[in-house]
């Protein structure tokens, strides 16, 4: 559990300073196995097994099929009793120091072990929940970076739509404004037509009149005086005549 | 599982025949710069092992403590030696 404190500090080391950076890039250096391991795989859970804090587990595995589960402890016993009595161990005063300070080592381990590991965990835990946060607002970011730009690419198919439109919508218009200038080309033609007719029409009837005029005048400038009279008197004769024969029928 | 054969010199310790020994040892990388490698390689194995995991235990570092300790006290022996109990053993 103190492993996990160092693990922290270390982890914090590897990323300061020009030593840490060296001993990173050196481990990297040694991959020499042809598999490289692009996605860095997730830390082992629990460490290598050992037993009572300082012997690994592997003494005891080594020694189980020769000697069962207690061989490794009378190896302990043996050695411990061979190295007094030969005195290879001096009994000194360096002796009931070790003791002391191992006794209140291992009660401190013992008591405080497990609540300063919960700590560490979350340390460990904040730490990986703030990259795991920048990670996931990167991705969200990218993602929608990427649908805009699908968006994007639809919108720009859809401007061929739009080129379509606009181009009939120019055709229009030219067509519009060359009816208009047919209408108004055919409108100018047809006045100026109408108006010479109205000018022939004119000459026509200004003729009519004025020959008519003169026939009359001609006419009753030939009728003298003497010829009046003579069609006045035929005219009173042919009334009188007309009366007598329509007295008779009524 | 018959991979190709190895040569002797890049086996592991454990690995390594007995008749094999001494040629393995003659054979191994003892310049300045094999050294290194061979420390950092040991180390890589220790802290991959004990330390740079999720959950690590006391083990880690009580071991190293442990052989601190070990190393000191053989270092010390001739010192030591005099404050025996008794003469003949």
């Amino acid at each position: 559990m103190l492993s996990r404190l160092v693990f922290v500090s270390a982890n914090a080391l590897k990323g300061s300073g020009p030593l840490g950076a060296g001993l990173v890039q050196a481990s990297r250096s040694l991959h020499t196995s042809s598999q490289n391991l692009a996605p860095v795989p997730p830390l082992p859970e629990k460490g290598g097994k050992v037993r009572h804090g300082i012997f690994p587990e592997e003494l005891f595995q080594l020694l189980y099929p020769k000697t069962g589960v207690t061989g490794p402890y009378m190896l302990g016993t043996g050695l411990l009793i061979y190295m007094l009595s030969k005195e290879i161990y001096v009994i000194n005063h360096e002796t009931f120091a070790a003791l002391s300070i191992g006794s209140v080592i291992v009660y401190g381990v013992k008591k405080f072990g497990p609540s300063v590991a919960a700590f560490a965990d979350k340390l460990n835990e904040e730490k990986v929940a703030k990259a795991q946060e920048v990670k996931d607002a990167a991705l969200a970011s990218l993602t929608q970076a990427v649908e805009q730009e699908k968006k994007e690419q639809w919108r720009a198919e859809g401007r061929t739509l739009l080129f379509d439109a606009k181009k009939n919508n120019v055709a229009m218009l030219l067509e519009t404004n060359y009816r208009e200038r047919l209408h108004m080309v055919t409108n100018e033609v047809k006045r100026r037509l109408d108006y010479q007719i109205a000018l022939q029409d004119l000459h026509r009837r200004m003729e009519q009149e004025h020959m008519i005029n003169w026939v009359e005048k001609s006419v009753i400038g030939s009728i003298t005086p003497q010829q009046e009279k003579e069609s006045i008197a035929k005219c009173i004769s042919d009334l009188k005549v007309l009366a007598k024969s329509t007295k008779a029928t009524v | 599982m018959a991979d190709r054969p190895v040569p002797i010199v890049e086996k592991r310790l454990l690995d390594v025949k007995l008749g094999e020994l001494v040629t393995w040892i003659g054979g191994r990388d003892a310049t300045p710069n094999g050294i290194f490698a061979a420390l950092r390689r040991g180390h890589d194995r220790y802290y991959n092992k004990y330390i740079n995991v999720k959950k690590g235990g006391i083990g880690g570092i009580a071991m190293l403590l442990v052989g601190y300790v070990a190393i000191s006290y053989l270092w010390e022996y001739d010192h030591i030696k005099h404050d025996r109990w008794r003469k003949y053993h």
